[in-house]
């Protein structure tokens, strides 16, 4: 059948874009909708900063007396730990969202409407991206108020944060699995504790992996959210402390990109056959 | 096809692997351009399956659909730009405005920025929610949903649009001004496939009735035609107690064309002559001295349809999840 029969608005409404403009359109309506939605819920904003700020007065005031690193004082050392573990936190949201999403029934309008389908996803995971920007500038400020420094540069102070938001792009793709799967928001939530857990405190965030005892310190050394950190240390502090290298920023970079490519597809696997 | 057909569906079966349902279990119709088709049938009965497939949301297992001869899964892309859905549960966006809900789904539809704006504002007054433009979604009350999720749904001017139960759980005024809305809409041209429960809303709005019940189609035809086949008014007569009842339903065999349908102490005719036959009802029972403890005459409700088609009541029957979930007992006596 040709088009002839059709009413000629619907003609006037085929894309006349490409299909990649269109899909980076349509992801960035997505990122722009989600982005609106998350400013409309304040309480919700404090409180999600609240946590990460609690993070680094605990660790910083009641726990960090007594643990000693060398090469470094302990509230430099710590930091890096903060920023992996609250955007890793934050990752959470991403399952949350999509969960809640599918749940009422957006995704299934999505569905029904002749924009990209990859921009649910990519529209959620940019989303949390921008978001987890504001909170690497609040944790850097919270940070600095109580008595950490760079003691590299600027640039490569950046650089590292580049890395953390980059490595929790990676991981929300991961996450956006959770939320697909998940039969409904709380549950989402459920289930992205248990790995979250040891990834973030089995790992060299808040204290060296040599305390640990040696199988735990296989795993905590080589698993990517210590690698993360400990590349981030490398860049914000330089080669102070033997407990990180240069090495730890191309282990980081590999994992992050690793991860990338293998979670980004089977996240959107798992949206077409999401029913 | 001919190129008067705005939808069509073949033998559509759809199976859901969680509890093996049989949604759809061989469905075909066809909608006409410029009018309206009601898919009617209770929960569960797949209605919402078969929107979903039209709309391009699922694909069928088997059997297939078109619209405007585009086939919804080989060229769903052509004919998701064709077609406008509003649900049951408005899915719109609580947290964002009216206003920006419309635009979200305007900018998804590819439609320029200046021209989504424009629409935008027009569907608003249309829909008289210039008011509430700039509330978000959290402040309107549920007619108010319904009007923007429709608002939304058109705002990239579709010709077919397909409306998953537009009025379940709405208070009867929001019910009449949706179905205001629906008609202006169809004066205008566009082609409306619409899934209800009730039997009212079919009669108003639809030039031809589908209805359904375990995933398929048990009867078609004008209002006008399954009313005839079904008779135009009930009558309910109670009795004091079930025994007195079936004794009088013995009575009332061959009064009426349909054998009457005992429940308990209540027995139910659906005649064409309703106070005629209600006289010759009392009279008999009379006559026989059966003490009437009350007698009613009303239309026929969906309920009364199923009754007479497939011999028991349009029950209760959720689909997995999947299907809509059933509106209270209260809602649903509220909206009739």
């Amino acid at each position: 059948m040709t088009t002839a029969t059709l009413p000629p608005d619907v003609v006037s409404d085929a894309p006349p874009g490409g299909r990649l403009h269109w899909a980076i359109a349509d992801a960035v309506t997505v990122t722009w909708r989600n982005l609106i939605s998350y400013t409309r819920i304040p309480d919700a904003i404090f409180f999600s900063s609240v946590q990460p700020i609690m993070f680094v007065l605990l660790f910083r005031y009641v726990f960090g007396g007594a643990i000693s690193v060398p090469g470094v004082p302990y509230v430099d050392y710590l930091m890096a730990g903060i920023f992996v573990q609250t955007v890793m936190f934050g990752a959470v949201s991403t399952s949350v969202g999509l969960s809640e999403d599918l749940q009422k029934g957006l995704i299934e309008r999505f569905r029904a409407l002749p924009m990209a389908r990859s921009a649910v996803l990519a529209g959620r995971t940019t989303a949390d991206v921008v978001r987890n920007v504001g909170v690497v500038i609040i944790i850097t400020i919270v940070g600095y108020a109580v008595g950490f420094r760079i003691l590299t540069n600027v640039f490569e102070f950046i650089a590292a944060l580049l890395l953390i938001l980059f490595f929790a792009y990676a991981l929300s793709w991961g996450f956006a699995i959770i939320g697909l799967t998940a039969s409904n928001s709380e549950t989402a939530q459920l289930m992205a504790f248990p790995i979250l857990f040891p990834l973030t405190f089995a790992s060299s965030a808040f204290v060296p992996v040599t305390t640990m005892p040696g199988w735990l310190q296989a795993f905590a050394k080589n698993q990517p959210v210590s690698q993360v950190i400990d590349a981030s240390r490398q860049l914000m502090l330089g080669g102070k402390s033997p407990l990180w290298s240069t090495s730890n920023i191309y282990w980081a970079l590999a994992w992050t990109v690793g991860l990338l490519v293998v979670l980004a597809p089977l996240a959107v696997r798992k949206y077409r056959r999401t029913g | 096809m001919a190129d008067s057909v705005a939808v069509e569906a073949h033998d559509l079966v759809k199976v859901f692997a969680k509890g093996n349902v049989r949604a759809l279990d061989g469905v075909s119709l066809e909608v006409a351009r410029g009018t309206v088709l009601g898919l009617l049938g209770p929960n569960g009965a797949g209605k919402t399956t078969a929107v979903r497939i039209l709309s391009t949301i699922l694909p069928p297992d088997s059997g297939h659909a078109a619209v405007f001869g585009h086939d919804v899964v080989k060229e769903a892309d052509t004919v998701r730009r064709l077609i406008g859905l509003a649900g049951q549960y408005a899915t719109v966006d609580e947290n964002l405005t009216g206003r920006e809900n419309i635009k979200m789904v305007g900018r998804l539809t590819h439609i320029s920025r200046k021209e989504v704006a424009r629409r935008a504002d027009a569907l608003l007054a249309q829909f008289e929610l210039t008011d509430a433009a700039n509330r978000t979604l959290k402040t309107y009350s549920g007619g108010m949903r319904r009007r923007l999720d429709l608002a939304a749904a058109l705002v990239g001017q579709p010709p077919v649009l397909f409306l998953d139960e537009p009025t379940t759980g709405l208070d009867p005024q929001s019910r009449q001004d949706l179905w205001m809305v629906i008609e202006k809409l169809v004066k205008g041209g566009t082609t409306v496939l619409l899934t209800t429960q009730y039997l009212e809303e079919a009669d108003r709005l639809a030039d031809q009735i589908v209805v359904v019940d375990h995933g398929k189609v048990i009867a078609q035809g004008t209002s006008a035609e399954l009313k005839a086949d079904l008779g135009t008014t009930v009558i309910s007569v109670n009795l004091a107690d079930a025994e007195g009842a079936t004794l009088a339903a013995e009575l009332l065999v061959g009064i009426t064309a349909k054998a009457p349908v005992l429940e308990g102490s209540t027995i139910e005719l659906t005649v064409e002559e309703g106070p005629r036959v209600a006289a010759e009802v009392l009279r008999t029972l009379d006559q026989h001295q059966v003490t009437v403890a009350g007698l009613t005459l009303r239309e026929p409700s969906l309920d009364d349809v199923f009754l007479s088609l497939t011999g028991h009541r349009a029950e209760i029957d959720d689909v997995g999840g999947d299907e809509e979930s059933p509106p209270s007992a209260s809602e649903r006596k509220k909206a009739r």
